[in-house]
């Protein structure tokens, strides 16, 4: 009996190994690539062992940048965008959960079922109408048309949130306000401390899909020197402007570095944020 | 579950202070999606082209679609087949894993930190550019094909046959969210079923489909429509690794619907695009909900 299940578990770790091993074998390849000279990269291109060593050459041919524009400028337009919309985005949401979940005003369930909408309906397919007004704004190839939309809220971070805040007991509110706490007061002083989880998983979601985002910068950017990280790497990608695929993978592994580095500090909060999301939805 | 109808009271003063919470998502809800909206549906039915006047020219659009455009055709087939292919094998293969995972083993939370990371960088660029060079020429499966001395003239996105399939793979790769649902779902059913199912002799098979699936069907109806509707958006895959080809193969919705819009300025045309989308989008969801009575099982409220 203790032979059979010692015989099981050794099955069971060589096969979440394997396939440990396989999920994470493009990532290992990228930073193995990004480590190999251009002339013998794609000689046995599924080795993880570079041939020849080349970091230097790839990371600074990469960080030279493309479309006349050095890499830093792509890193800090990224930085500049994500850290402004994420903090924008975090924000709104927190106080339309609030009000969702703690105030009884007029219209509230009407509202709350259209932030529900906005989540069923994929944004892309608004695309061309919100091209026109953003170009109406003047606001077409300007960093701001890649922020404000993020300053907007978020369907998923209200969602998140209202949930987390239903599993807070009213009488933390009646006590606060009894003590003379106005609206404002107890959301920020009582409620903001016990919610902190939910603001710090929303964070880094919206961190992480501004970080990563494509598709609307490829449709709002067309001056390079405004141009997210994601955008830089298409420009990278395109053979006829870039023939450097060292550079390539070492800027791709640049651009990875804070998500996997986020995702190692705050993996508890991002495991136990869709958990939540997922039961009571 | 009819509701009564109670006569609820609203202070002013919640009013007031409720509205002002919720002023920059109402302001943003009205700037990027109702005004949008009436805005899109009126350029459906008009030939705008970003530089025109745009007129009337009522369904035209419509019509064009389902009667006279190809690829429109063709990138609805593809979507389609992306959507139905993908959600079911990566919810079937997430609950797997979290099945898999769910039992008292060492190093578990290193194993599930391994299988979410690429949920998590699964939308970046670069990730489709390491997908891209695997799959395609010169790639990490040519090179280990040549090494066993079989010899292709296509890559596997390069061949009309397979591309889609590289791309489905990539979204199966991703099934990392799927199974943290799963996980703590698996968790919150009660030890004490499994435990008179063995009392009475169940077999392992017998307490997946008599207790652990019927329990899981709320998730699993959740995880679907999620997953069907995040299926319709696929582009960037589709944009970088295979640029809608070879042969339109792996052309998505949203890529032929950005391509109609900001190659060919078909403004107008997009525009119905977008709608028929919601309408398929509206259809599926209505669909599930409509079938969920015969398979999704709720405990009793207690």
């Amino acid at each position: 009996m203790k032979r059979k299940k010692r015989i099981h578990s050794v099955i069971f770790h060589v096969g979440t190994c394997a396939l440990g091993f396989l999920m994470i074998y493009p990532l290992l390849w990228l930073l193995a690539s990004s480590f190999k000279s251009n002339d013998t990269m794609f000689h046995n291109a599924f080795s993880l062992i570079p041939e020849k060593w080349d970091i230097v050459t790839n990371y600074s041919s990469g960080f030279a940048g493309v479309g006349g524009q050095p890499f830093t400028t792509f890193l800090f337009n990224t930085v500049f965008v994500t850290v402004i919309g994420t903090v924008g985005c975090v924000f709104v949401s927190l106080l339309a959960a609030y009000a969702f979940t703690r105030i009884k005003f007029w219209g509230s369930n009407f509202w709350f079922g259209c932030v529900m909408m906005t989540m069923m309906i994929p944004a892309q397919i608004m695309v061309v109408p919100q091209y026109i007004i953003l170009k109406k704004l003047n606001l077409v190839d300007t960093r701001i048309a890649l922020i404000l939309p993020w300053f907007f809220g978020g369907a998923f971070f209200i969602f998140l949130m209202t949930q987390f805040f239903r599993g807070i007991p009213k009488e933390l509110d009646e006590a606060a306000e009894i003590d003379g706490c106005g609206k404002f007061a107890i959301l920020f002083r009582v409620l903001v401390p016990v919610v902190k989880p939910a603001i710090v998983t929303s964070s880094i979601f919206a961190f992480y899909w501004i970080w990563q985002d494509f598709f609307q910068p490829l449709i709002f950017m067309s001056s390079p020197e405004k141009y997210t990280i994601s955008l830089a790497l298409n420009m990278y990608l395109d053979p006829n402007s870039y023939n450097n695929y060292g550079g390539l993978f070492a800027m791709s592994v640049i651009s990875l570095v804070p998500v996997i580095a986020f995702f190692i500090i705050f993996q508890k909060y991002l495991v136990d944020g869709i958990a939540m999301d997922g039961i009571k939805g | 579950m009819k509701k009564k109808r109670v006569k609820t009271v609203y202070k002013r003063h919640d009013n007031i202070i409720g509205y002002t919470l919720l002023a920059p998502w109402l302001f943003g809800f009205l700037l990027m999606w109702l005004i949008p909206s009436i805005i899109s549906i009126y350029y459906s039915f008009t030939d705008f082209n970003l530089l025109n006047t745009p007129s009337f020219i009522g369904i035209s659009n419509y019509v064009r679609a389902f009667t006279k455009d190809a690829k429109f055709v063709k990138a609805l087939g593809v979507t389609f087949t992306y959507v139905l292919v993908l959600v079911p094998l990566r919810l079937s293969f997430a609950l797997f894993v979290a099945m898999l995972l769910n039992k008292k083993h060492r190093f578990l939370g290193l194993y599930r930190t391994l299988y979410y990371v690429p949920s998590i960088i699964g939308g970046s660029i670069a990730v489709s550019v390491v997908w891209k060079q695997i799959f395609g020429n010169n790639g990490v499966v040519m090179s280990l094909l040549a090494v066993f001395g079989i010899e292709q003239k296509l890559s596997l996105i390069g061949n009309p046959k397979t591309a889609l399939g590289v791309i489905i793979l990539m979204g199966i790769w991703q099934f990392g969210s799927s199974m943290l649902i799963f996980l703590s779902a698996l968790k919150q059913i009660p030890y004490s079923l499994y435990e008179s199912a063995m009392v009475d002799g169940a077999k392992p098979r017998q307490t997946f489909f008599k207790i652990t699936l019927p329990l899981l069907t709320p998730t699993i109806f959740f995880n679907l429509i999620l997953q069907i509707i995040n299926g319709f958006r696929v582009f960037t895959e589709s944009y970088v690794v295979t640029d809608g080809g070879p042969m339109d193969s792996t052309l998505s919705y949203i890529l032929y619907l950005y391509r109609r819009a900001f190659t060919y300025f078909d403004m107008g045309y997009s525009c119905a695009l977008a709608w028929i989308l919601v309408a398929i989008i509206a259809v599926f969801t209505v669909i599930l909900f409509k079938t969920q009575n015969g398979w999704v099982h709720y405990e009793a409220e207690d």
